[in-house]
């Protein structure tokens, strides 16, 4: 035990004394949160819905497939009351509910007027917009339709909801990125370099010929780094609530638990990546372009996972942050509980057991 | 203390070493002599367990380094080649850092380190990378002692380090010695194989000769000559172009002379010299001093290398 504090100080003076080492850890995380304040595009295709068709007549029904035909929606499932809509929006995999009102069709041809309701998922603002407005083009597009055949003034009256982020506030979608991409920065880029760093001034060389077992010197190595992006998601939390008046509707306790857990994730990944390096640079590689780049562009952070071409959607699944992304959003603007994401903690707890079986089986007690 | 046997390593394509035996005695000062890239550094590897070797084995004191080598961690203080301690900690972090983690403090085991320590003392508060050549060498051997070793490897301590703290270096290798610790260290630095109990020379991944300095140089067979004249790069030339020179090795401000006839008699090199137009001849017999006998064995050595290729 005492070993292992000495180890960890060692560490400490370590970060402390490197002004690059600083830059990256206390830096980056507040200028990223700040600097990606700004929406980033992206296009939809087959956005999963829900219909709650309390009409359920021929114009409803000529509504449903003309939404369906489009190419952007795909049915996931027929609602039967109000009281559903609640429950399919937390479990996560639909964006947006389209309600008809009772006797539809009826109002529509006698009244010349008939009212629905679009809901749309808003913790991804963009895309709950984008929805929207492709929803009321249709729309508009069929009544146009209809008044030419008919020659009447008809029209119907969508009433728009967001769900969950009723302002449409960008910073909703991209906290819960930010918060992946500088967890995994932290964690896993700067554990690969320092320890790959002790290989390659020789001080490994020491520490192996040292009494030190491996696993005291991992774990040595890496406590500095878990303890630093625990504050780190603070201080980003923190950011979130008071600058950008991001909600944390969930249980807190629950938000640190997910947090603390894909840390330790990016801390086995940044083992692993050590163990696989020889020097600095090599790990630095490892971690920018193996790690860095697929978290950023394939976790769903930039662009939506549902959109990307199928190889791509399944590689997703490999990527850490997209799991915690998804958790992240069912916790802080959904307000879900562990029922509903216990899942993807699951897989999380996977992974990490993986890379760290992996890396203690191919860390070297010896030189090469 | 320390035996090897047949111990052979082989990186990719090079030999590192070729069937090396050796044994070293307990607390003796024992030298492996030799120039870069001879095999020195992967012979230390093998013995602190870093490396591990392709065939043959080595133990330490009576531990093998492939199945012990939990034990011989804990029994050994070893200074890597490159200086290979934390930069951007103190001198005093370093040496309490490198203590707690051998399971020991630095006021336990000050009497042993005392001497080498209180040198860098003063500049305790300094970083390790702001440290002289010769203070940080004094520091890493403070880190290796720290945790009384019974066995002390040293690989190439003394390289880059200038000549008075060379010497002040193996005064205090002596004192450890004294102390009881078997040490053994390798130097390119043929000067410094007459301050060892025992010297091994190294060439090539292959032990030429293991003898004491004195020894080694009783082994010389041949007449040596010390030479002198006024203009030294003349006379080095006039006798590399000697026809009865064997070897001529510029020492100091004599060439050591051999020939390659047995005949002692001088007279014919000094009447071929003069013939030549050197002046203020000096010739000499001298007793052959070890770095002779190296150079000796060593151009024996890149002989048998040569044939073999």
């Amino acid at each position: 035990m005492k070993r292992f504090l000495s180890f960890v100080k060692k560490e400490f003076h370590h970060i402390f004394r490197d002004v690059r080492s600083l830059i990256i850890i206390f830096g980056i995380p507040v200028a990223e949160i700040l600097i990606f304040g700004f929406a980033i595009n992206t296009d939809l295709k087959d956005a999963r819905i829900a219909i709650l068709d309390k009409s359920k007549d021929v114009t409803t029904q000529q509504i449903t497939n003309k939404l369906l035909s489009s190419g952007y929606f795909k049915i996931d499932q027929y609602l039967d009351n109000d009281q559903q809509i609640d429950g399919v929006f937390k479990k996560g995999t639909i964006r947006g509910v389209i309600v008809f009102e009772p006797g539809f069709g009826q109002k529509f041809e006698k009244e010349g007027s008939a009212h629905m309701q679009l809901i749309f998922d808003a913790s991804e603002p963009n895309t709950a917009n984008m929805l929207n407005g492709y929803t009321q083009g249709i729309i508009n597009n069929f009544v146009m339709m209809e008044n030419q055949a008919s020659s009447k003034n008809l029209t119907i009256v969508p009433t728009v909801r967001m769900f969950y982020n009723p302002n449409l506030k960008s910073v909703f979608m991209f906290v819960p990125g930010t918060m992946a991409i500088i967890l995994i920065l932290i964690s896993a880029l700067m554990t690969s370099i320092t320890i790959t760093r002790e290989k390659e001034l020789g001080t490994m060389e020491i520490l192996l010929g040292s009494p030190l077992k491996p696993i005291q010197i991992i774990l040595g190595k890496v406590t500095p780094y878990l303890i630093l992006s625990l504050g780190n998601v603070a201080t980003i939390l923190t950011l979130a609530y008071f600058v950008f008046g991001l909600p944390v509707e969930g249980s807190l306790i629950l938000l640190v638990a997910e947090c603390t857990l894909f840390i330790f994730l990016s801390l086995s990944l940044g083992i692993l990546i050590s163990t696989l390096s020889k020097t600095m640079q090599q790990a630095m590689l490892i971690s920018m372009v193996g790690l860095m780049m697929p978290s950023m562009l394939l976790s769903g952070f930039i662009f939506p996972v549902e959109n990307m071409p199928k190889v791509l959607y399944y590689f997703s699944f490999i990527m850490p942050p997209r799991w915690f992304i998804e958790i992240l959003k069912s916790i802080m603007i959904k307000g879900s509980g562990f029922a509903l994401i216990w899942k993807e903690t699951v897989i999380m707890v996977g992974m990490t057991v993986l890379f760290i079986t992996i890396s203690i089986k191919k860390f070297k007690i010896r030189l090469e | 203390m320390i035996k090897i046997h047949n111990l052979s390593k082989k990186y990719a394509e090079v030999e590192a070493i070729k069937s090396i035996n050796l044994q070293v005695k307990p607390n003796e000062l024992f030298g492996l002599i030799g120039p870069d890239g001879a095999g020195k550094t992967t012979l230390f590897r093998i013995l602190t367990t870093l490396l591990i070797a392709d065939s043959g084995n080595a133990a330490l004191d009576g531990l093998d380094v492939v199945a012990d080598y939990k034990k011989i961690r804990e029994l050994i203080g070893y200074m890597p080649g490159r200086f290979s301690l934390y930069q951007d900690l103190s001198v005093e972090e370093n040496l309490s850092f490198f203590a707690t983690v051998f399971g020991t403090t630095i006021e336990e085991n000050y009497d042993l380190i005392a001497d080498i320590y209180k040198q860098i003392e003063p500049f305790k508060k300094r970083l390790a990378g702001k440290l002289s050549g010769g203070m940080k060498q004094k520091l890493a051997l403070s880190c290796a002692l720290i945790h009384k070793p019974k066995i002390l490897l040293l690989d190439e301590p003394t390289t880059g380090v200038d000549a008075v703290s060379r010497m002040e270096f193996w005064q205090m290798l002596k004192k450890l010695q004294q102390k009881g610790i078997t040490i053994l260290v390798s130097t390119p630095y043929m000067d410094e194989a007459s301050l060892c109990d025992r010297v091994a020379l190294i060439q090539n991944g292959q032990i030429l000769t293991v003898d004491t300095p004195n020894g080694i140089s009783k082994s010389f067979s041949k007449p040596l000559f010390a030479v002198n004249a006024s203009n030294k790069y003349q006379l080095i030339n006039d006798l590399r172009n000697y026809d009865l020179a064997a070897t001529v090795y510029p020492f100091g401000e004599f060439v050591h002379v051999t020939l390659k006839i047995k005949n002692p008699d001088t007279e014919p090199l000094k009447s071929y010299l003069i013939s030549k137009g050197n002046k203020e001849i000096q010739v000499g017999a001298i007793e052959a001093t070890i770095e002779d006998c190296f150079m000796e064995l060593m151009k024996n050595g890149e002989r048998r290398m040569n044939i073999e290729c």
